[in-house]
Formats: structure tokens, sequence, C-alpha cells
């Protein structure tokens, strides 16, 4: 019998421990579908946040090592500089990648290095209990924002993209969303054209992808899915940024 | 004929002793009183580097000694002999990274030329920064393997040391000078041989061709694991505690009175102790070379009418480490400068007086 589908080899066998509707599962799976495609399993050294997704290294096959919260870009230069011939990745959510992390992640970019950025925005800190994060949307309610985002007192959503596109050092930018599977589709082709471009030496590439979080957003999962279109989008709107 | 002998600031031999330990990776940020070593090494590893390890030698200026330190811990993790240096304040931002790399089992060499606190204190020469690098410094059980030269040819000798017991133990190792240290000039015997290769490391972060994926990691969530982890950790630091201890002990068979001082307040202590041996006074010295694990040996004479007199730039931090090795089975006195004051020699003698 012809097999027409079978589990991605660069992912172990196992469940995740991700809430029920949440994105991280499927954006794990796209980038080692990616990594699978690309026949870079073997090269590949991913960088894991401090976050939800900082046991990454349990489903992804492939080398892995943790970085201290927001460190992830410090810790990624250093691999790939000493390793060129491997392809780097850091994985990394809103609070690691644009709060905590906010200096390392201009410093990496500017500096132009040739890595990948998977910056999973789902606009709350999921791991520590659903508190406010730098891309947090305006009126939001977290735990930290009990009666929603105030820009006086709390600022506004930190638009990383788009802050990055300043820089010269940056090559490629693109906003992707895992509301549906023709989004989905998309944002695979943005992972893979991130792949891309280190495999090319054409520099610092970046994929921000808004991810549902139905338990911090305090909604079904197909609730989460329909506000990232419908809300979460008008405030980050979706394409090439760069 | 190849030049064997150099004249370099101990800033200076501590970059040429990385240098020839086959340091690859190094990231810095600029803080006075240790500028000398990031100059050194930008000029001598690449600033723009593209190639294969172990052949290049790759250089960053941080934006952070926060990213400087967790450079270092991607590239150790990716293989590398990785290195950072810089002075107090700049050390205690480290302290997270460094107790990843801790966590990690990571080998890195760590360089602090030390200057006054707490704060920004000032850029003279202090010792106040002891309790930090033997106690660990940042968060959980761990230590560091601490090394102190005394100078010039010791802080190159010793930070190639650093690199080879880094990688022997996987544990970082801080080299803590001070700005006297790090500034004052004096002649340096270069190694003659070939410049160390970088052992291979089966552990390391390099693809994983034709093997298991490698992770490094300092995290363990499953009950019971990080206690069993932590008990490893505290396995290794006992052997380092019975192997790696190091010191100096001078004229300890007829002493009355023994210093004890490292660094910078060796030196003068030295001074001191010729200056009253020729007038016939029985002064001996300690010297601990490694402050972690701190040299037990010395201490364990039977010599009953002995007195130690502890010296430091810094108010009273080895100490209390010498009161543990003593132990109540002597007296244990004390002179210690801090905030730009050092000891001198007359102060040293005047105190051993009062004493005698």
């Amino acid at each position: 019998m012809k097999t027409i589908f079978q589990r991605c080899q660069s992912l172990y066998d196992v469940p995740t421990h991700y809430c029920p509707g949440c994105g991280h599962g499927i954006a794990h799976r796209l980038i080692a579908e990616v990594v699978e495609e690309l026949g870079i399993r073997e090269k590949t050294i991913a960088v894991a946040p401090v976050g939800c997704a900082v046991v990454a290294y349990d489903y992804w096959r492939f080398d892995c090592s943790e970085a201290a919260h927001g460190r992830a870009l410090a810790v990624a230069t250093a691999i790939k500089r000493v390793r060129p011939q491997s392809i780097v990745f850091t994985y990394q959510g809103d609070g690691d990648l644009a709060a905590i992390g906010t200096g390392e992640t201009i410093h990496a970019a500017n500096r132009g290095e040739n890595l990948c950025v998977f910056f999973i925005n789902n606009a709350v800190y999921g791991m520590t209990g659903g508190q406010m994060a730098p891309t947090t949307l305006l009126g939001q309610k977290t735990s930290t924002s009990i009666t929603g985002r105030k820009n006086k007192s709390q600022g506004y959503p930190l638009k990383i993209s788009e802050m990055l596109a300043l820089l010269p050092g940056v090559h490629y930018l693109e906003r992707v969303s895992l509301e549906n599977p023709q989004e989905v589709l998309k944002a695979r082709r943005a992972i893979k054209q991130a792949f891309e471009n280190q495999i090319n030496h054409l520099g610092f590439s970046l994929v921000e992808i808004l991810s549902p979080c139905p338990t911090y957003w305090g909604l079904s999962a197909p609730e989460a899915l329909a506000w990232i279109r419908d809300v979460m989008r008008q405030e980050f709107p979706l394409g090439r940024i760069k | 004929m190849v030049k064997t002998r150099k004249l370099l600031s101990g800033n200076e031999a501590i970059a040429q002793g990385a240098l020839q330990a086959g340091c690859n990776f190094y990231a810095g940020y600029p803080i006075t009183p240790q500028n000398e070593i990031i100059a050194y090494l930008a000029k001598h590893m690449e600033t723009d580097a593209v190639g294969f390890l172990p052949a290049h030698r790759v250089f960053i200026q941080a934006e952070s000694e926060l990213a400087a330190i967790n450079m270092v811990y991607g590239a150790a993790a990716a293989g590398s002999r990785a290195m950072t240096s810089s002075s107090s304040p700049g050390i205690s931002l480290m302290q997270e990274g460094i107790s990843y790399i801790a966590g990690a089992e990571l080998p890195a060499v760590i360089v602090n030329i030390m200057r006054g606190g707490p704060g920004l204190g000032n850029i003279a020469p202090a010792q106040s920064d002891y309790f930090q690098a033997v106690r660990g410094g940042g968060h959980g059980d761990y230590h560091l393997i601490v090394l102190a030269p005394e100078g010039v040819q010791e802080a190159y000798n010793l930070t190639q040391s650093g690199f080879d017991l880094a990688d022997k133990y996987r544990i970082p190792v801080m080299i803590l000078g001070d700005g006297i240290l790090g500034q004052m000039m004096e002649p340096v015997r270069l190694s003659t041989k070939p410049i160390k290769i970088n052992p291979v490391k089966a552990w390391a972060l390099s693809g994983c061709k034709n093997r298991k994926p490698n992770i490094i990691k300092s995290f363990f969530l499953r009950e019971g694991a990080l206690e069993t982890f932590n008990l490893a950790l505290q396995k290794k630091y006992a052997i380092i505690r019975q192997k790696e201890a190091r010191d100096e002990e001078l004229f300890l068979s007829d002493a009355r009175i023994v210093l004890v001082a490292y660094g910078t307040m060796a030196r003068i202590a030295k001074s001191a102790i010729s200056q009253l041996r020729k007038a016939g006074k029985k002064i001996g010295l300690i010297r601990p070379i490694s402050l972690w694990p701190f040299p037990q040996r010395g201490f364990n004479r039977k010599n009953s009418r002995v007195k130690y007199l502890v010296l430091e730039m810094s108010y009273g931090q080895m100490l209390e480490d010498v009161r543990l090795a003593v132990n109540g089975r002597a007296p244990v006195e004390f002179l210690g400068r801090s905030g730009g004051g050092v000891p001198s020699q007359e102060e040293i003698i005047k105190k051993i007086q009062q004493i005698l």
C-alpha cells in the first residue's frame, strides 16, 4: 500500500503539554515539517525560550539549547557564529522577545545575524498565568490589566516587527496567523522562506506568528481563532513587512 | 627566533593566555579597568567571523553584559572554548547567565578585574567581589572554580589552566583579579608550545548527524529530577575540592604569624614579610591561588602558637573562609581596606607589631 501521509520525522511521537486550542503545537509542527522538507534536520540547532515553549526540545528531534528568559538571540548569535554551517533558529514568545529580551532582539537584528526567529505573538503571558504582555491589545483583560489594558498607564501594543523593519541588518519580516488552514499554509511558506534565507546567507529573518491562547483569552478554541481574525489582526496586520 | 619574553599588562596577559589556550570565542562589553582585554582580543580575533571551528576565532562586542554572558553560554553549548571579561558591576549583571552556565554544566571562563563597590563605586582596585565569586553569585546551589593570580605571569598561566579546568569538569571558571593586576606591566615568559586545539565535545550542539539530538538545558521539572541533578553537581564539587585546591605557602615551618592574602594583596604581604624576616621576625604566608575550592592544607598545622592575619582589599570576606579553615584552633586577626584604599606595607607591619 502506498504511504500518502506519515508523522513528521523531526517531531518525537509524544503528546504536547499545551492547552486545548493552543497554537504552539501547530507552530512546532510547521517548523519541523519545513526542517524535514529542506533536509536540514541533522544540521539544525534550535534555541528554546522561557515561556510556554520552554520544553520545545521534548518535541523537536534535533539539537536544541535552552536560553535564559529573553536571551535566546544572544545564545543563537554565538551558536551561529561558531558553527556557521549549522542552521540556527530561535522560537520565542512575546514576553521573551518583546519585553525582557527587547535589547537582544534589536541588536541581533541590527547586526544582521544570519538566523531565523519564530516569534509567537499571543498577546499574553501564558506560562505564568495570563499576565499582560507587551503585545496585549488596548482594552484586553489580563490578570495584570484587570479592567483592560490602558495606553495611559500601560502603553500601547508593541509592534516589534514594524520597529525591526527600520534596521538595515534585517532581511525578511512577515506576520502570519494560525487562525485557519489557509493562513496556516501561508505561515508554513513564511517559515520556509526564513530557513531558505539563512541557507542562502541572506541574513536576519523573523516570522511573527499570531497564535491563539484560548485559556488566557477566556475564549473557546473556535472563538479564539475568530478573535485573531476579527480583533488581533486589526492591531497586527498580516503580510510581508520587509 | 620566537620572542618568548614580552612586557604585558595583566589584562593583556589574560587575553594572550586565552589565545594560547585555544579560546575561540569571546564576547564582552566595555568597562574599566579591564578594557585592554577586549581591545587585545578585538585585535587578535575576528570581528567579522565566517568560517569553521576550530580554525576561526570569533570576537563580538555585545550590547550588554547580559548579552555577553549569554553569548558565552551559546558558544560553549556549541563546543567552543568561550570567554568573557568584565569588572564588578558588569559581573553582577552576568550572574543570571553564570547560574545558567553552571546549571547547564557548560565550560566557560569569566574574568573579573574587580573595582570598588557597591553600586557604581569607583574604578580603583578592590577585592570586594570575593563573596560573589566563591559563593556562586547567582541563584541556586552552584560553584565556580575561582583562580586569583598575584602577578602578570600568573595571570597568563592561570587563564590557560582555567580553560582546561572548565573543560575537565564542565564548569564555569572565574579569573579574579583587581585593577592593579589588570593595569600593571611585568615581563611574561610566553609559551612556545603550539596553541591548544579545542577538545572535541560529544555533548555539544553541532547538529544531530549520526547521533541522537543533544540538548543543553538547566530545567528539571519532573518531580525529584532537580534534586538528583543537584546531588550530581555536589559530587562533582566534592571531587574539585579534593583535587583542585591550590595555594602558595611561605615560611610556615617557623612562622609565629601567618599572613593570609591573595592576588595583589599577597604581593604587598610578601614585601612586608621580606622586610620583617630581615629583622628576624618569624612571619609566614598562605596565598590561596584557588579561592574556590579554598585551600585548607596550610591551616592544618600542629603549631598551636601561630596566629593568622588576614589581609584584604575588602572588609572581611576571605576572613570567613580562613576562620572556617582554622576552626577555632588559633586566633585570626584582620586588616582590610576597600573603596580605593589598599593596605600598605607599613600598615601591615604596624598591625603585625600590634599582635606579635
